[in-house]
């Protein structure tokens, strides 16, 4: 199996990011709800204590607050997990976020199963559906750090609400550091013809090295990354059921987050065979980020004897 | 820079923003008959202080309405929209006519104000509690830039039961903005309420607020309390003058006194007018309470 550089920590990046592109815009500012120090929001606090904005444990109201600071000109980021950037402030989001187009970057750390074994209460495997339900909103699953980073950069140049899903824990490094990052397209990682792998966010890195083990038992895995659930890469995605087999790998519900989208876009463009690998309508538990990674099939040894057996059926 | 607001103000002045108020609520009755449906009891409370705000109170401009150096206003009690749309109507911002298209499709007066659709409203509303947090970031946002603009929020009695509104009330106040004042148009009603006599005559739908309970909340937040008669323009004026002129490094929340329904006799404190089409003679009543002329009224 290949052995991936590990990136620097995407709440690492976040932190970094922001704290350098506010020393370039006097626009951008954080507004924290207490958990800064967790999201790496403190090295913006160090660098620029007076566009450091904390909002205290009221997420509600930071959602509503970031709204409005948008509205003056200003360009918010919103630093907190993203159980409680999502579901608890979501009519916030929809309302005074979504509705409005506010120029508000929604950036949670946290996403996944990488919450520091806290359980089901703050691992949210429904996000990437949420937000993707949301017109207006572009949805972002960044692969490492090196797409993190661009994503972020991106972010802030775009005049609209974005949510850019980022990872507690350091994950492996797919893409070459100052790679651009493109909104709204697919990356082909690995060229493949016997079925293609589709997967987002740090389930990517997992993936590429499932495609390895599963060379090693004779199948040509194409790997096909999608680090934007909305827009989506219609042609991308198309392409990728050239194999004429496609299966999907999430850290994240198969309901309506990848595997949703791409079953929509297969059944509409091109009928194809699909599989979902994710988890399968259930909530998560507490555990280590390796236990559950296994728990839930997503190691890349698992990922490989799922697709292989998929193969099979 | 000078005061936004004279010390006082004379009778004549008065008694013509008393004269657009009560144009404001004719409008208000005229779209909703049109519209067959919208909220009545709420905009018609909010009136008087809606009139205040947009006449004599807010720097802005009708003709610039995204002027980036305005005052903000945030009508946090959404389902007030149509005073709030008859107020900027009457002000400039839009043809008084248009306001007969509220509630219809591709109208830009949606049942609930939607910023999206209709330059001038500072912040699309309608989910309550959340149009404070939207003001406090407003405030935030002026503080930040050292601009002098001021954000108002209009908060509902009711409204006040949803967290969003404390949690907003507590980080407001730990950041000392003395640049937002909340309005709490208290009219002692809501949509449905509590039932606290089963024999009794009517429901009971008066918030669980004891009179001066509210205002002892806000307080107990950090916040610089203010009462005022909110069908009494001199006190209106008087109160936001004192508001927005003597800071003291808290936000101010003012606790408006008025009554739901306010200028229409069989409106007034009754909750079943929270929301509720006009009958042809209820429309008649309305107008002739309202001293509407005959030249005033659109079927």
């Amino acid at each position: 199996m290949m052995t991936l550089p590990m990136g620097v920590a995407q709440r690492e990046v976040f932190g970094r990011v922001v704290a350098a592109l506010a020393d370039d815009d006097p626009r951008i500012v954080v507004v924290d709800g207490d958990v800064a120090s967790s999201t790496k929001a403190d090295i913006v606090e160090k660098a620029h204590p007076d566009r450091f904005l904390e909002m205290g444990i009221a997420e509600q109201n930071m959602l509503g607050v970031a709204a409005g600071l948008a509205t003056t000109g200003l360009i918010p980021f919103v630093s907190t997990f993203v159980a409680f950037a999502v579901v608890r402030p979501l009519d916030q989001v929809r309302v005074l976020i979504a509705q409005t187009g506010a120029n508000v970057k929604i950036t949670p750390s946290y996403a996944g199963l990488f919450t520091g074994s806290t359980g089901m209460s703050h691992i949210i495997v429904d996000d990437l559906a949420i937000m993707r339900d949301m017109p207006g909103m572009v949805v972002i699953a960044p692969a490492d750090d090196v797409e993190a980073e661009g994503a972020l950069r991106w972010a802030a140049q775009y005049e609209g609400p974005v949510y850019v899903r980022l990872v507690r824990d350091a994950t492996p490094r797919v893409f070459e550091p100052g790679r651009p990052f493109e909104i709204g397209t697919v990356a082909v990682l690995r060229e493949g013809s016997d079925v293609s792998l589709l997967s987002t966010g740090t389930q990517t890195p997992r993936v590429l090295q499932a495609a390895d083990l599963l060379a090693e038992q004779g199948v040509d895995a194409r790997v096909v990354h999608v680090p934007t659930l909305k827009p989506l890469d219609v042609d991308g995605i198309v392409d990728a059921a050239s194999t004429g087999r496609v299966i999907t790998i999430e850290e994240h519900s198969v309901l309506g987050g990848l595997g949703g989208a791409v079953a929509e876009v297969l059944s509409e463009h091109r009928p194809t065979r699909l599989d979902r690998l994710g988890f399968q309508d259930v909530y998560p538990e507490s555990g280590t980020n390796d236990d559950l990674l296994d728990l839930y099939g997503l190691t890349p040894a698992k990922v490989a004897a799922q697709v292989a057996e998929r193969l099979r059926r | 820079m000078a005061p936004r607001l004279p010390a006082s103000f004379d009778d004549a002045e008065i008694a013509a923003l008393e004269e657009t108020a009560r144009q404001v609520r004719i409008s208000v009755i005229e779209a909703i008959n049109v519209a067959k449906a919208g909220h009545l009891g709420g905009p018609l409370s909010a009136a008087d202080i809606l009139t205040a705000l947009y006449f004599k109170v807010l720097r802005i401009r009708p003709d610039e309405p995204t002027w980036p150096d305005r005052d903000r206003f945030v009508l946090s009690k959404g389902h007030s929209a149509i005073g709030l749309y008859a107020t900027m109507a009457h002000r400039g911002y839009l043809p008084v006519d248009e306001l007969l298209t509220f509630d219809a499709v591709h109208s830009r007066l949606q049942g609930h104000p939607e910023m999206t659709r209709l330059p001038g409203i500072d912040m699309s509303t309608g989910s309550l509690g959340m149009g404070i947090s939207a003001a406090m970031g407003m405030a935030l946002g002026a503080r930040l830039q050292r601009k002098d603009f001021l954000a108002f929020a209009m908060l509902g009695d009711g409204e006040c039961q949803e967290g969003e509104v404390w949690e907003a009330a507590m980080a407001a106040a730990r950041h000392r903005l003395d640049n937002l004042v909340v309005i709490v148009d208290e009219n002692h009603l809501q949509q449905f309420g509590w039932l606290v006599d089963r024999d009794g005559p009517t429901r009971l739908v008066k918030p669980p607020h004891t009179p001066g309970q509210l205002a002892d909340k806000w307080r107990a937040f950090g916040w610089r309390v203010l009462d005022m008669d909110g069908h009494d323009m001199r006190d209106i004026l008087a109160t936001l003058r004192q508001a927005i002129e003597q800071t003291d490094s808290r936000p101010t929340a003012i606790i408006a006194q008025t009554v739901k329904g306010k200028g229409v006799s069989y409106m007034e404190d009754d909750y079943t007018w929270h929301s509720k089409p006009l009958s042809p003679e209820d429309y008649a009543t309305a107008l002739a309470d309202l001293g509407a002329g005959t030249e005033a009224v659109r079927q």
